[in-house]
């Protein structure tokens, strides 16, 4: 795949999910996540639910409809809850879907609330078995004195059904709040980490999981920072990383001991005395954590920017992007308002050459790490006509405004772009918005 | 050393905003969130290190004021035409410390708070350019005006002072070294039993919970009375009918009891 270049140009392509203004707190897309061959493209929100995308393989010839995505498949996977023992309501939002690789025929996810991990089975149904010597069409049995001959019964096409059921339920292994879930490269195993814990599981054991990682203070009152984000290296299945909500992220190797306490590194940098405020401690807090797809690096998001470290230098990152620096002279509105606890996420394309995040006023940003060149795109129904091509916008920090530039103080904070997917081998990403998903692909000339 | 001229809004804001969020994540839907609470548990410190500061600048301010006041009344003290205004003086102390509604204010969870206190000299009219109203202790059996509570009714802080000097005890040191986060909910609740006392020092050492050395200032068992001030509103604290029973009353114990239950669940 070629890399975006200086020519690089997005258009837009599709658009999921109801225009209406007037939001539904279930409609709210809380994860979006690309399979591993793109070909699935897969949501969850507030209210629970998965919906999957596929995409359109026959329109493959003709290059500008290669990405579209038609709905495949949707399903409740999570259901409010009730904890009786604390009195506390479990929400049934979809916090992270990952998806398994492929192994046969089907389909495999992983899907988590705060408290329960669901691995889902997707399968399509196509054909449906005919002439049964005992049954009739509909079901009814047939009278066997009526049978006079057998027959084998045969497969006849059918209308694609796609189901999905659930196969396994990994439950009650966390007391707070599980924020991340990865499925480890040796396909047996994955991790889930909450705020203060990671488990290791079996895909296929459900009644028990590996504790590695534990922060909690044996003194709740000396607790100073939580788990934020968790991943396993793509391709060194002893290896994770986790992140924390004062900036530091630790690899930790799983052969070293049973527990993963101690960490192999830590990545953190210092801060800038300079850029103290009341609020430090809230934007250094990462949100996201992603290795790179060929294992060398790790980007990490924190409220104002995006960091891409070496795995083998621990003290600073090697690149920092400034996602959104106007917005540092505005913290304490934005902490009034709560957007400064807003989790964005970030994630790599396909040859790690570009990165990209999400930020407020439905805008998203893309990074080009080798030639340091940045753009500010939109995800709105204005620029929403079918191949049209994205407009590069800017944002005006101060002073004159120039035409085009939209000034920091009508920024719409309501509207902000936490969930971002880029195709794990094409030039097409997912944004998603509050309850609308958007689909986006680059320019064929 | 925190840069507070970005921020539009003052320190004493950011701490009632940040208790309001603590207080409103209990009937969040999911449960409390510790991650959240844990940064707002962090503005929550460095808004209080500036407010100390802000308070101890001022105080530093007051104190050489009246340094530089009280040699002006030994001065004219020497002078025998102003043996008049003097007994004026003393008349007016008395009336204050007979001030009956010493009781009213007069909490442990006011007390708690490690604010130093208001520099206040017993030869010196209130400095005119803030409000006071002034209580003196009366379980102390004490007439003289050797412990005065202070509540500024501009930031509806109560501070404690002890003959008219800043507390010994009462220098902490902001720079603390990073103590409990997510506030020390587990020994936040009052303690009804303690003997009401205006040292603030003494009673923070008397607290099991808190290990560290009276000297060293809490946040947590701060965190936790801002949370049960809070939990009675500001007019508790202005109200001069308000009482002992009215702030520690059963319900406000109560709403505090199941916060640290909920969290002690956590």
């Amino acid at each position: 795949m070629a890399g975006p270049g200086a020519d690089m140009q997005w258009c837009f392509s599709q658009v999921k999910g109801a225009i209406d203004d007037d939001v539904a707190e279930a409609d709210i897309i809380s994860t979006v996540e690309f399979n591993h061959t793109g070909e699935l493209l897969a949501t969850g929100d507030k209210g629970g639910r998965v919906v999957i995308f596929q995409q359109e393989i026959e329109n493959k010839n003709l290059p500008q409809f290669r990405s579209e995505y038609n709905v495949y498949s949707t399903f409740q996977s999570h259901e409010p809850e009730f904890d009786y023992l604390k009195s506390l309501e479990i929400e049934e939002k979809i916090n992270k879907i990952r998806w398994l690789p492929q192994k046969n025929a089907a389909q495999f996810l992983l899907s988590t609330n705060d408290k329960t991990i669901k691995l889902w089975k997707i399968s399509e149904r196509d054909k449906r078995p005919e002439g049964y010597n005992l049954k009739e069409e509909d079901g009814r049995y047939k009278d066997p004195n009526s049978i006079t001959a057998l027959r084998v019964p045969v497969l006849i096409p059918m209308d694609l059904m796609v189901e999905a059921s659930p196969r396994r339920v990994f439950s009650n292994a966390h007391t707070y709040h599980i924020n991340s879930i990865s499925v480890n490269s040796d396909n047996e195993t994955y991790l889930s980490a909450d705020d203060l814990r990671i488990n290791l599981w079996n895909l296929e054991i459900t009644d028990r999981s590996f504790n590695i990682v534990d922060i909690k203070p044996t003194n709740m009152e000396e607790l100073t920072e939580v788990i934020t984000a968790a991943e396993f290296h793509p391709l060194h299945c002893n290896t994770l990383v986790y992140s924390s909500s004062k900036g530091t992220i630790r690899l930790c190797d799983m052969r070293e001991s049973a527990l993963c306490d101690k960490h192999s590194k830590l990545f953190e940098e210092p801060e800038d005395p300079s850029n103290r405020s009341f609020f430090s401690e809230i934007i250094s807090s990462i949100s996201d954590v992603k290795f790179s797809h060929n294992g060398r690096y790790m980007m990490t998001r924190d409220y104002l920017s995006v960091k891409v470290w070496d795995l083998n230098m621990e003290n600073r990152p090697v690149e920092t992007y400034q996602v959104h620096e106007y917005l540092r002279s505005k913290l304490c509105s934005l902490y009034e308002n709560d957007c400064i606890f807003d989790k964005f996420e970030c994630c790599w394309n396909g040859n790690d050459s570009v990165v990209m995040t999400g930020s407020y006023n439905n805008f998203f940003r893309m990074f080009e790490r080798s030639q340091r060149r940045d753009v500010t795109l939109e995800a709105s129904r204005e620029n929403s006509k079918p191949l049209q091509v994205l407009k590069p916008r800017k944002v005006c920090a101060g002073g004159k405004r120039k035409k085009d530039e939209i000034s920091v103080d009508s920024l719409d904070f309501n509207k902000k772009i936490l969930h971002t997917a880029w195709h794990p081998q094409e030039n097409i990403i997912a944004v998603a918005t509050t309850n609308n998903l958007y689909i986006f692909q680059d320019k064929v000339n | 050393m925190i840069n507070t001229m970005e921020c539009a809004v003052d320190a004493q804001s950011l701490i009632s905003i940040s208790l309001m969020k603590i207080h409103n994540s209990r009937t969040q839907r999911g449960g409390i969130k510790l991650h959240k609470n844990l940064l707002v548990s962090y503005v929550l410190r460095n808004a209080r290190q500036v407010y100390i500061k802000e308070k101890y600048a001022e105080i530093y301010r007051m104190q050489q004021y009246e340094e530089v006041m009280t040699v002006c009344n030994e001065i004219q003290e020497l002078n025998p035409l102003d043996v008049e205004a003097e007994d004026r003086e003393e008349e007016q102390l008395e009336r204050a410390a007979c001030c009956g509604e010493a009781a009213a204010i007069h909490r442990e969870d006011c007390v708690k708070e490690p604010e130093p206190g208001f520099y206040r000299s017993c030869c010196m009219e209130p400095a005119p350019h803030y409000e006071h109203f002034t209580l003196t202790n009366t379980n102390n059996n004490n007439t003289h005006c050797n412990k005065t509570t202070v509540l500024d009714l501009d930031t509806h802080v109560v501070t404690t002072v002890e003959n008219g000097y800043l507390h010994q005890d009462c220098c902490c040191d902001p720079q603390t070294p990073q103590r409990k986060r997510k506030g020390d909910f587990g020994c936040g609740a009052s303690d009804p039993e303690d003997v009401p006392d205006f040292s603030t020092a003494r009673k923070r050492a008397r607290r099991e919970d808190c290990a560290l050395p009276s000297l060293e200032y809490t946040d947590t068992s701060n965190i936790s009375n801002l949370i049960s001030i809070f939990g009675s509103g500001f007019s508790g604290l202005l109200s001069r009918q308000a009482d002992l029973e009215q702030i520690c009353s059963k319900p406000a114990l109560a709403s505090l009891g199941a916060w640290t239950r909920a969290i002690v669940a956590f």
